[in-house]
């Protein structure tokens, strides 16, 4: 009785591993397969020469950026024009201290851009440079993942955006965004001062809202210009330098495709899988 | 009974005082809301009653078509065209908040926080 209520036992214990092992290492190799195959929809890009993705047809529009880094270089006070003018349609309030600072475009060191690339003994002029950061419209946006409300969502022509009206302040969205793209309104962008003029948006568009305190905001890709076939603000600033490309990756014979195919570009933590939209022409 | 006479009178003293408001009103709802209209348009996006009662769910079928679908076309109503949009639409004909929105929002206590981001630069600025 004793020996078969063992075996029993046995089996049991056996039969109980086998059950819950079977279906999760099924899984696990279904997912492999299903990871493989969904990386695609960025197969044209330069950017293979970072990972290999591998090809498959993308459809659809999807937007890119592509700064040109030497011509910034080459045009001083060119990359502070267009932060300035990004800031100033979209009233982006100036708060004056790093702490509560809101970007939609700002200008950042390479090692801060690209930490994941080796910095040892590298050309010294790149490390000058100044690099235009910005939201990268990634294809794969963990902050659309994040967000609990679908304040911020991935809109038709792969531009990631934000519903303000939605945006419930969590900042879920923040923790997830893996390039710091995001910023939140810890005051609100509408204080006065004793005159009664707005404290921190000096030059005030009409046309644009600003932000409320609480809720998070980042680049639009200027979706409010692109519904009247204008580029985004920035790209239009910088067209006379020639220092950035704007359009559908998608599409083989636009401007940005051309530039992307036969320019040498970099985009940021290309490991992460993100599949940034913005390219860096070094 | 104890104190009865003083406990009866208080009752009516208090329900007195709680109904004040209702007795003292008689069913006078206040002045009624005077909303200032556009001079020079005399059609809206719809007609006078849905914007009444519906200019709200209008606002946010708005919002959704022109944020979430990207769907910025232009309403046309009559040879006028419209910008699907509070600030840049509704607010070009109704140029006073203080005159148009307020009076009704108001006369029935209803705060929307539209204008804590959008706005009127003559007003809310
Ligand atoms: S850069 Fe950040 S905020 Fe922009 S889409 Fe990617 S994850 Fe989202
Ligand atoms: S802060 Fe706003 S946009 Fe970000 S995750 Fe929360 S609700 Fe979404």
């Amino acid at each position: 009785m004793d020996m078969k209520r063992r075996n029993l036992l046995k089996i049991a214990g056996m039969s109980a591993i086998a059950g819950v092992a079977a279906p999760s290492a099924l899984n696990l190799l279904m997912k492999g397969n299903v990871q493989a195959s969904s990386s695609a929809g960025h197969s044209d890009s330069p950017s293979d020469a970072h990972g290999e993705m591998p090809a498959e047809k993308p459809t659809g529009v999807r937007l890119g950026l592509a700064i040109d880094v030497k011509k910034f270089a080459e045009n001083k006070g060119l990359a502070e024009k267009c932060v300035a003018a990004c800031h100033q349609i979209h009233n982006v309030p100036d708060f004056g201290n790093p702490k509560d600072e809101i970007k939609w475009l700002w200008i950042e060191k390479f090692e801060n851009l690209f930490p994941d690339h080796s910095h040892y003994k590298k050309n010294e002029e790149l490390h000058q440079l100044p690099f235009l950061a910005v939201c990268n419209h990634c294809d794969d946006p963990p902050c659309v993942r994040a967000c609990p409300t679908k304040a911020t969502f991935k809109a038709a022509n792969g531009a990631v955006i934000m519903d303000f009206h939605r945006c419930i302040g969590c900042r879920f969205c923040m923790a997830a965004c893996p390039y710091g793209a995001r910023s939140f309104n810890w005051r609100s962008p509408r204080e006065k001062d004793a005159n009664g003029k707005l404290k921190f948006i000096k030059d005030l568009n009409e046309k644009f809202p600003t932000r409320m305190r609480g809720v998070v905001e980042k680049c639009n890709f200027c979706a409010e210009r692109l519904a009247e076939n204008l580029p985004p603000k920035c790209v239009e600033i910088a067209a006379s330098a020639q220092a950035m490309y704007f359009g559908d990756m998608n599409d083989p014979h636009s401007e940005i495709s051309k530039v992307l195919k036969t320019k040498f570009t970099i985009q940021r933590k290309p490991a992460l899988g993100t599949l940034p939209s913005v390219f860096y022409i070094i | 009974m104890y104190d009865g006479g003083k406990i009866i009178v208080g009752l009516i003293i208090f329900a007195g005082l709680m109904t004040f408001p209702i007795w003292y009103n008689h069913g006078d709802a206040g002045a009624i809301p005077n909303v200032e209209k556009p001079k020079d348009v005399k059609e809206c996006v719809k007609d006078t009653q849905y914007m009444r009662t519906t200019h709200m769910v209008l606002l946010n079928e708005w919002r959704d078509n022109v944020l979430r679908e990207g769907n910025r076309e232009k309403l046309k109503v009559g040879n006028k065209t419209y910008d699907r949009s509070l600030m840049n639409g509704c607010m070009v004909c109704h140029t006073s908040k203080e005159k148009f929105c307020d009076q009704c929002h108001l006369y029935a206590s209803v705060k929307p926080y539209c204008w804590d981001c959008h706005f009127l630069p003559k007003e809310t600025l």
